[in-house]
């Protein structure tokens, strides 16, 4: 155990070093006004050489006086991270923005508009009448002006309806090799990915599902094993810092509330006599106090959806704001000055690493959570009350 | 504060989404892979149970075994007995009946000795008398040689007769 450890850290002392320098390089180019797309690669071979260190160094001393002027917006910044976004961005070299533009899709009064998102050229620039205003579509008038009044719906491909795409067809693939997998070795002991999401498939069965719903849990399990898969996945996919991830999918507030309202409108639909007794007819009370009671049964009601909802999209949203928090620190610093910023990424790195391992376990945690919860509703929704009387 | 708003656009199509991939998650993925977990279970307690019937069988066998053996044993023990039991008395048995003939011919040869006895007893009997008789004979020979006292003898007895 020991002696492990002590490997562990003889192999992090190098990546620390990598990272710091790659940080240091990227610190610089956040601010820096000349480069261009190509100096991106420049720079990536750069990093990757030793011998041309010095170069780079001697080219950030020169633009040191641009740096010092930028004032870095961790607020902002973060924001607009864990936020929507019309484009997905994945760097910004200077002034040229590296993003894969997204379909706009607008329905107003004339019907519906598609077009990309490149039209816009980063909300410098009105399409269609449109114009982005902090990511926002909004419409405008002949003028350019903001035009409040004009109502129209946003359908657009966002960066987490994207996302969400692309981690929903992972999903899909995922469990229909697994599923191919079993229709092909049937009877026999599963191997490899569907041994590890059998693992889980068997967790949520006999450990959510059948205590907390009870005999009738076969009818929910294919909805309690989509929501863990589609929760678990979607988080993990926002824990990869870079294209296919990094997008806040669960941490963003419309994806859990479509989430909740699934699971409730399942408990509703399920909901049987004495589920539906005990929120409009509370048994054992006198009638004078259901009209106290009842609001409240209601409210108990709808606030469980609620709860879902804040839940996952809160403890996702903290992970993301927390590890950008870290990461702007290094920037606000290097700001400063190099010398503080460098030894800031250090604990910034060391920080955003330990989080990393605990927003996995978030991930894992705020999945099962959801999926328990859900099973919990829908076990109050079929369970049978054998002695009513007595309540 | 843009942040607790949930979008219509995203709400939209995260609705669309979702459907969908419950839908085919369902149909495709979780029916077949859960049936077959279940199968498998199925199968394997089977086996379990074939196995834990089989184990009952064998332990039933066993003890029937067992029993079998026992009785088997005590068979054999009961036969020995029996059979030491049945030559003790064949040689009680024949103890006594040479116990008896022995006596029989024992009592028989007394008897016979006994007769042989009174026989030679009887034949000595005879021949003392025979001897005596001769051996009186030779005396009363040697005795009446004499004329005299052949008429003396005679002449005494018959004085000692008398006559009416």
């Amino acid at each position: 155990m020991q002696s492990n450890n002590k490997k562990i850290f003889r192999y992090l002392i190098p990546v620390f070093l990598v990272l710091l320098y790659v940080g240091y390089n990227s610190a610089s180019l956040f601010a820096d006004e000349s480069h261009t797309v190509d100096s991106l690669t420049e720079t990536a071979t750069v990093a990757s050489h030793d011998a041309e260190h010095h170069e780079t160094i001697g080219e950030m001393e020169h633009e040191s006086a641009v740096e010092a002027e930028h004032k870095v917006d961790a607020g902002k910044l973060i924001m607009e991270h864990i936020g929507d976004a019309h484009d997905w961005h994945i760097a910004t070299i200077g002034k040229s923005h590296i993003s894969i533009p997204l379909p706009i899709i607008i329905k107003d009064n004339q019907g519906f508009k598609i077009f990309s998102s490149s039209r816009f050229h980063h909300g410098h620039e009105a399409y269609e009448g449109y114009k982005l205003e902090e990511n926002k579509i909004v419409a405008v008038n002949e003028a350019g002006e903001i035009n409040h009044e004009a109502s129209f719906l946003d359908l657009s491909i966002t960066k987490n309806v994207m996302s969400m795409f692309i981690s929903v067809l992972f999903l899909c693939w995922l469990m229909l090799s697994v599923a191919r997998h079993y229709t092909k070795n049937a009877g026999k002991a599963p191997k490899g990915i569907a041994n590890l999401i059998e693992t889980l498939i068997m967790f949520i069965r006999d450990e959510v599902a059948k205590p907390s719903i009870g005999p009738k849990y076969a009818k929910f399990l294919p909805y309690l094993l989509t929501i863990f898969f589609f929760i678990f996945i979607n988080n993990l996919f926002g824990l990869i810092p870079f294209f296919p991830g990094g997008a806040n999918v669960t941490g963003n507030i419309a994806v859990t509330m479509v989430l909740a309202v699934f699971t409730f409108v399942i408990t509703s639909f399920n909901g049987n006599k004495s589920y539906w007794g005990h929120i409009f007819m509370p048994p054992g009370v006198p009638k004078a106090l259901w009209i106290l009671l009842v609001p409240i049964e209601i409210i108990g009601m709808l606030n469980k959806p609620i709860v879902l909802m804040i839940r996952l999209f809160a403890n996702i949203t903290a992970g993301h704001i927390i590890m950008l928090g870290f990461f702007s620190l290094i920037f606000i610093f290097g700001a400063m000055s190099e010398t503080l910023g460098l030894g800031v990424s250090v604990l910034s790195v060391a920080f955003t690493v330990f989080m990393n391992f605990l927003e996995l376990l978030v991930a894992f945690l705020q999945a099962y959570v959801f999926t328990l919860l859900s099973a919990l509703y829908f076990g109050m929704a079929v369970e049978e009350h054998a002695h009513e009387e007595h309540h | 504060m843009e942040l607790v708003k949930p979008g219509l656009g995203l709400i939209f199509w995260m609705t669309i989404t979702f459907s969908i991939v419950l839908f085919i998650l369902s149909k495709f993925a979780w029916k077949p892979i859960l049936n077959s977990i279940r199968e498998r279970e199925d199968s394997i307690n089977n086996a379990l149970n074939a196995a834990e019937e089989a184990r009952k069988q064998m332990s039933a066998l066993k003890t029937d075994n067992e029993k079998l053996l026992n009785q088997a044993r005590a068979e054999r023990d009961q036969m020995l007995k029996d059979a030491n039991d049945m030559k003790d008395n064949i040689i009680a048995q024949a103890k006594k009946s040479a116990e008896d003939e022995g006596r029989k011919i024992i009592e028989k040869a007394s008897a016979s000795i006994e007769a042989a006895k009174v026989n030679a007893m009887n034949e000595l009997k005879t021949q003392v008398a025979v001897l005596t008789v001769d051996l009186a004979e030779k005396v009363l020979r040697k005795k009446m040689e004499d004329r005299a006292q052949q008429e003396s003898f005679v002449n005494e007895n018959l004085k000692s007769i008398t006559l009416n």
